[in-house]
């Protein structure tokens, strides 16, 4: 695998410490006039998704991560992995739950997402930053009520919960931020 | 065609650095301190092994001779100095390799200039004299404060003492436990990082803070204090925590600061750096003799960079270097 100097470092990059995968977020290269430079560095385990700061003596060098972004389509659970498909080659992988966490309640059969491989293993997935899910129960809603103020659960399609407008109905199909978990409006089909 | 041409800074940026530099023309105008220009291309520069320098080749057919691009013009001030010029400034770019981010660009604007009788105190007055004329538009309390005071203030820790464990210590309260095996028993390096990870963030706003006698380990072209030799007689001006120079009594001994270039040169050899030899001038005029005098270099980019209230150097420069 690749080495990086601190000066190659930037956003994006991807580089292994304490033998996690991380990414790079920002780097600030910090010296005074008359000493050492430094490079302090902000970075996201990509395993844990924990944001840590870092600082490297300039010019000193990291391994870099295998990692890399794929669309794949989502397949089906067996209980234990979440089956995943390349549509263009029709590879499969496997991912864990550490690796779908929160991202699976977003995602029904056949949906596209991206996942994140770390040595050709599942890392991490992430869902598309808008979906469309069909609300599959809420309380009845009060008649005339447009106004979406103050609002009540809706359990979507795929299990996740969202808070929408009280005048959102059973059967529904709603579009939802994945980023915030928010509610966005109502779907005509 | 691209927009790559545009200048990244405003017109409002570049009056006000017109602004600034007619400014500080007139505050040495009114002291009677001698405007000066010298080389920037030179046969020597500066040993520091922290300074990475750029080289350029003369090409005098059929000979060819190195010249180096200064990180900052001392050397050729000092020769002035000796040579009986009184008090002098300048302002001119200096060039230093490898320096880019957020308030570094390898080409930068400096202004420096030497006080004859001054010592550190009467420079120190000086410069927040200046820093307040350019920088008018706001009230600044100006703040003098030993290395030693506030390293400890900051840290809890005593900059004059290395003890390896306590410092460690120091720095995994922080959060920085990356910092042992960083700086290892390296006391100048395990400075150089608590200072500007635990002291120049913890600096109060609408301050011009003056850190004085600096541990002599990190004494760079300084003279020792004469009552306490642990200590150097220089300082480092900062304001909302970008450091914006460093002022010295300056060392006048050719043999000490000949014994400095030898240490620095050994060791740029032990650890790989680009060789550089000795500037034999600087210390033929050191051993004709310097007057005694304080001098300080100023970084322009950054006081404009805190006079407009910029994030980054680049915001303040027409064409920083991935525009230039």
């Amino acid at each position: 695998m690749a080495i990086y100097s601190t000066n190659e470092f930037k956003g994006g990059l991807k580089i292994m410490l304490d033998n996690d995968p991380c990414s790079i977020i920002e780097n600030e290269f910090v010296k005074p006039g008359k000493g050492q430079a430094f490079n302090r560095v902000r970075i996201r385990n990509l395993k844990t998704g924990r944001v840590i700061e870092r600082t490297f003596k300039s010019g000193d060098t990291v391994e870099g991560a295998d990692v890399v972004d794929r669309e794949m389509q989502y397949l089906y659970s067996d209980g234990e992995f979440w089956h995943f498909m390349v549509p263009d080659t029709f590879e499969q992988y496997q991912a864990d739950k550490n690796a779908v966490a929160e991202a699976i309640k977003w995602l029904k059969e056949q949906d596209v997402c991206t996942m994140t491989l770390w040595n050709d293993s599942p890392l991490s997935v992430t869902p598309p930053n808008f979906v469309e899910l069909v609300i599959t129960e809420t309380d009845p809603g009060l008649k005339g009520d447009t106004s979406g103020g103050g609002g009540k659960p809706a359990t979507l399609e795929t299990g996740a919960v969202v808070r929408v407008p009280l005048f959102v109905q059973i059967g529904e199909l709603i579009k939802v931020d994945t980023r915030t978990g928010e509610y966005v409006s109502r779907v005509k089909e | 065609m691209t927009n790559g041409w545009q200048p990244l800074c405003s017109l409002e940026h570049l009056r006000h650095r017109a602004q600034m530099l007619a400014a500080i023309r007139q505050f040495f105008a009114q002291r009677q301190v001698l405007e000066v220009e010298t080389p920037l291309l030179c046969h020597a520069t500066g040993t520091d092994p922290q300074l990475d320098f750029f080289v350029s080749q003369y090409h005098a057919v059929p000979h060819s001779q190195t010249l180096y691009l200064q990180t900052s013009p001392e050397f050729a001030m000092k020769r002035l100095l000796a040579a009986g010029s009184g008090s002098i400034y300048q302002i001119c770019k200096a060039f230093r390799n490898g320096e880019s981010g957020r308030q570094h660009n390898p080409e930068f604007t400096i202004l420096e200039w030497y006080r004859l009788g001054f010592d550190l105190q009467q420079l120190m007055d000086e410069v927040a004299d200046l820093l307040q004329t350019l920088l008018a538009d706001r009230h600044w309390r100006v703040s003098k404060i030993s290395y030693r005071q506030i390293f400890a203030d900051c840290t809890g820790l005593d900059a004059l003492v290395f003890d390896r464990q306590q410092y460690a210590a120091c720095a995994v309260s922080r959060g920085l436990a990356e910092a042992d095996n960083l700086c290892g028993d390296d006391h100048a390096l395990w400075l150089d990082f608590l200072f500007s990870h635990c002291v120049q963030p913890a600096q109060d706003a609408q301050t011009i803070w003056l850190i004085y006698h600096y541990p002599a380990i990190q004494s760079s072209l300084a003279r020792l204090n004469s009552q306490d030799q642990r200590l150097a007689e220089r300082f480092e001006v900062l304001i909302d925590g970008i450091e914006l120079g460093n002022g010295f009594f300056e060392l006048a001994n050719a043999a000490e600061q000949e014994a400095r270039f030898d240490a620095e040169i050994r060791y740029r050899r032990q650890h790989g750096l680009p060789a550089v030899s000795k500037d034999q001038h600087l210390l033929d005029a050191l051993q004709a003799g310097l007057p005694d005098c304080s001098g300080i270099a100023i970084g322009v980019d950054r006081l404009l960079m805190i006079a407009s209230r910029a994030a980054a150097i680049s915001e303040v420069l027409a064409f920083p270097l991935g525009n230039a």
